[in-house]
């Protein structure tokens, strides 16, 4: 019955924003008010009813009712609870009904707090949100619906997909899609604007805080994809340059872009068409993100012929979106006046190189992951574009951005004087010098990459630190510099954060590729492997039986603390321990696993990892040999590994400060200037 | 359907995990060697993986056969062709410098042209014309000026 429920709620829904896309829209081009007014409440209506949709189906979940396809294909009553809520969108129907909720939730948002927007602009965004939605739902109630009933119904389920069973996998996807349907609510306010016509300050300030959120759901789910990896697939990699991770990394490079162009908009009323631009590519690379993710075109241009329903509609979907709104902007983009004026050498011009090679980067991604698809297409011919191209073609852009970004980010604005930039930020570039040099000298190698990627680093925050100086007013101000320093806007904050955010990133990806070290041996137990100044002693394997909750002697790190809390567990495991020691020391106890899935029969590997702020040590238990008592063991020490994930949350506590700012609180736009002390102008 | 099966295979049979002890070459630096190879070798069966990371039955038996190249004096390159010459191109994650390949090489750098090209025109739009406001301050208005900001 709750099942019915949350079918029949999808599908009032699917009316509702129907009833959404056009009656508003009308009310706009008309001036009738209380037509526009509908758009509101009736996206409130969508997202209650897509939330009772998704309720059904997690319930559905949770209960394990195998009579639903859906659960009986994705679930098992001996899995444990977390992985049977998130089983309900590891999957590709359920996680397109989450797309949905999230969808729905942003635009129900836009109706709450968007109380002082001006109703036209609300009403268009509301109805633009609601063609989405409504493509969304005839998807998902057309080809893929997640409440189809299975008779007879099977005593037990299929299980998730171990690799899926996993506290990081399981919040992965709705950071991601909160990423990716964030950036509808900036394509709507875009669309919005290109048919009003008229693009101006407190547009730019409706829209960033969208693109700022969906930005920051973005980097967490792509940090949380890539840590999961890390720990997961067993050998320490953490990006891959896979295709379903380009699908997230080119709108997060092109919301970049989009936050950074959005400040310009804001701030000198330049821009604008431009701005418009991103934020319509922005939400197109996340659909085709969907579509190459949901459509199995990936594997092959054969694997989409073979099951096509769901990929043409929304390859559909796609082309109305895309076509539909590059014509919009073509017809009505040359109607946007420019009005800020200012020099190539400025706070704007630096914007722009920020903009360009951030665009260029994601065109680089873009070209690599569709080639071989269009090469097939054209000659047949099939072709790989892996990770060797990306690191060579991407990275000279991102090399280039990030020289710039300290000049950048203290150039004023209009107009810049260029030895005066160069004079605020010489120490900062001494010092970095200074930091690849000892680094340089420290290291036993010959690597290049480790003392110029921590040198950048350095770079990147020690021009947020002359800012910060500067603002302060220090030497000269003493103790009252701090309390200059908290009367600052939280914008420049979060600036600041988010930028050093990306430095420890650039660090830790600089450091793991160039020092790490890797020892693989056949091991048996009582051996001890050397391992770059550590020693690991192997001391043996136990093996556990499906069902009881683990009663292992104490491990300082590995994954069998997940299921700890009495739920027993779903799979069988090898358990091999490895005690870390240094100087004769103990450091830790590191259980590394491999264990089997009976339900679905599949292997998975759970490498211990001995984390710290300044390495890794990782571990991961091979194959027993056939003869004797020997295991294959791979261990790695993996330099500043931490830091590449740790960036990413230090951007993202910078786009959260960055949020804070009271500029962009909702309702900020339509109320006068704040008052209060002035801030000096940039 | 081939690959299907191929995928199904690779599923169910117990992985071999990525470079096996005994799968390494005695010779420290013919091993690195083939390690680099293997890096930019794909893994047949498998997505955007490398030999060198994948867990797959197929992939040891390339990792197995570079290193048997490598041994037997082949140079990076003449390993890479061999592997080509049966498998196809498929089988490079490194696209070859050369025909279609080119737009995959080349996007970047002509993005960036094109781009770069677009910006400095629009650059120069938004320059202002040089007028009288752009003139430094005189002295005397220097003058007037700070007496102005004082009095406010």
């Amino acid at each position: 019955m709750i099942v019915e429920i949350g079918h029949f709620a999808l599908t009032l829904a699917f009316a509702v924003a129907l009833f959404q896309m056009t009656i508003p829209l009308v009310g706009a081009a008309r001036g009738w008010s209380d037509w526009m007014r509908t758009a509101a409440p009736a996206a409130l209506a969508q997202f209650l009813l897509t939330g009772i949709a998704f309720a059904a189906l997690t319930h559905a979940f949770v209960v394990s009712d195998f009579s639903v396809r859906l659960v009986a294909t994705n679930s098992h009553s001996l899995k444990p609870l977390l992985y049977k809520v998130s089983g309900t969108w590891g999957n590709h129907e359920g996680s397109m009904l989450l797309w949905m909720l999230i969808l729905t939730l942003f635009g129900a948002m836009v109706a709450a707090f968007g109380r002082d927007l001006p109703l036209g602009l609300k009403a268009r965004a509301l109805s633009v949100q609601a063609m989405i939605g409504a493509a969304f739902f005839a998807f998902i109630l057309f080809t893929s619906n997640p409440f189809e009933r299975l008779v007879p119904p099977p005593f037990d389920g299929n299980d998730l997909n171990p690799l899926l069973q996993d506290p990081g996998l399981a919040f992965h996807p709705p950071f991601l899609y909160l990423g990716y349907v964030g950036l509808s609510m900036s394509f709507s306010f875009a669309i919005a604007a290109l048919i009003e016509g008229r693009v101006d300050a407190a547009w730019a300030r409706w829209v960033r805080p969208w693109t700022l959120a969906a930005w920051i759901a973005l980097t967490l789910g792509i940090a949380l994809g890539s840590y999961w990896a890390y720990y997961e697939l067993g050998w320490g990699g953490w990006w891959f340059w896979d295709p379903v991770e380009n699908a997230s990394f080119m709108p997060w490079l092109v919301a970049a872009a989009l936050l950074h162009s959005a400040i310009v908009v804001e701030k000198r009323s330049a821009l604008k068409t431009w701005t418009i631009l991103l934020a319509i590519i922005a939400f197109s690379l996340s659909l085709i993100g969907t579509f190459i993710v949901r459509s199995g075109v990936l594997t092959s241009v054969h694997a989409f012929a073979v099951d096509p329903e769901r990929g043409v509609f929304i390859l559909a979907i796609l082309a109305v979106a895309i076509v539909g709104s590059l014509t919009l902007f073509a017809w009505r983009a040359p109607t946007m006046k420019a009005e800020g004026v200012f020099r190539p050498f400025s706070r704007e011009g630096a914007l722009i190189y920020n903009n360009l090679m951030l665009a260029v980067a994601c065109g680089v991604v873009f070209t690599g992951t569709l080639a071989p698809l269009v090469r097939e297409f054209v000659d047949g011919a099939k072709i790989s574009v892996g990770a060797p191209f990306f690191n060579l073609a991407f990275t000279p852009f991102m090399v280039m951005l990030f020289l710039a970004m300290p000049l950048g980010s203290i150039m004023a604005w209009k107009r810049a004087d260029f030895g005066q930039v160069v004079t605020r930020l010489w120490w900062a570039s001494a010092a970095a010098l200074a930091v690849g040099g000892i680094v340089w000298g420290m290291q036993s190698g010959d690597a290049h990459l480790a003392p110029v990627g921590l040198a950048l680093g350095a770079w990147m925050v020690l021009g947020s630190v002359v800012e910060i100086i500067e603002r302060a007013g220090w030497p000269r101000t003493g103790l009252d510099g701090f309390r200059r320093l908290a009367r600052l806007p939280r914008a420049d904050w979060g600036k600041w954060l988010a930028h050093s955010g990306l430095a420890v990133t650039v660090c830790g990806i600089a450091a793991i590729t160039a020092w790490e070290r890797e020892d693989i041996r056949l091991a048996r137990p009582g051996d001890v492997i050397p391992l770059g100044g550590y020693e690991l002693v192997f001391e043996g394997v136990a093996s556990l039986p499906l069902g009881a909750p683990f009663e292992v002697p104490a491990c300082g790190a590995g994954q069998e603390s997940v299921l700890k809390g009495g739920e027993g567990r779903n799979f069988t495991t090898d358990l091999g321990r490895f005690r870390l020691m240094r100087d004769g020391r103990e450091l830790a106890m590191l259980c590394a696993e491999k264990r089997l899935y009976p339900v679905q029969r599949m292997p998975t590997t759970e490498a211990a990892i001995d984390s710290t702020l300044l390495r890794d040590v990782y571990v991961v238990l091979g194959d027993k040999q056939t003869q004797g008592d020997a295991w294959a063991v791979r261990a790695y020490v993996k330099p500043l590994a931490a830091w590449i994930w740790l960036g990413a949350v230090i951007m993202g506590l910078g786009g959260i400060v960055s949020l804070s700012d009271r500029r962009y609180r909702v309702g900020a736009a339509a109320k006068a200037r704040p008052a209060g002390p002035a801030v000096p102008a940039e | 359907m081939r690959l299907v099966l191929a995928v199904v295979l690779m599923l169910v049979a117990l992985p071999a995990h990525a470079v096996q002890p005994d799968e390494m070459l005695a010779d420290p630096a013919l091993e690195a060697r083939a390690r680099e190879i293997s890096k930019e070798i794909r893994c047949l069966v498998c997505q955007n993986e490398s030999i060198d990371d994948s867990n797959a039955e197929l992939a040891r038996d390339l990792r197995i056969l570079v290193r048997e190249r490598v041994a037997s004096g082949d140079s990076d390159a003449a390993v890479k062709q061999y592997l080509v010459d049966r498998y196809g191109e498929f089988v490079l994650l490194k696209p070859t410098f050369g025909g279609f390949n080119l737009v995959i090489w080349l996007a970047g750098p002509v993005l960036l042209i094109l781009g770069g090209a677009v910006a400095l025109i629009y650059l120069r739009r938004r320059a202002p014309q040089a007028r009288p406001a752009d003139a430094p301050l005189s002295a005397e208005e220097r003058a007037a000026l700070e007496r102005v900001l004082k009095d406010g």
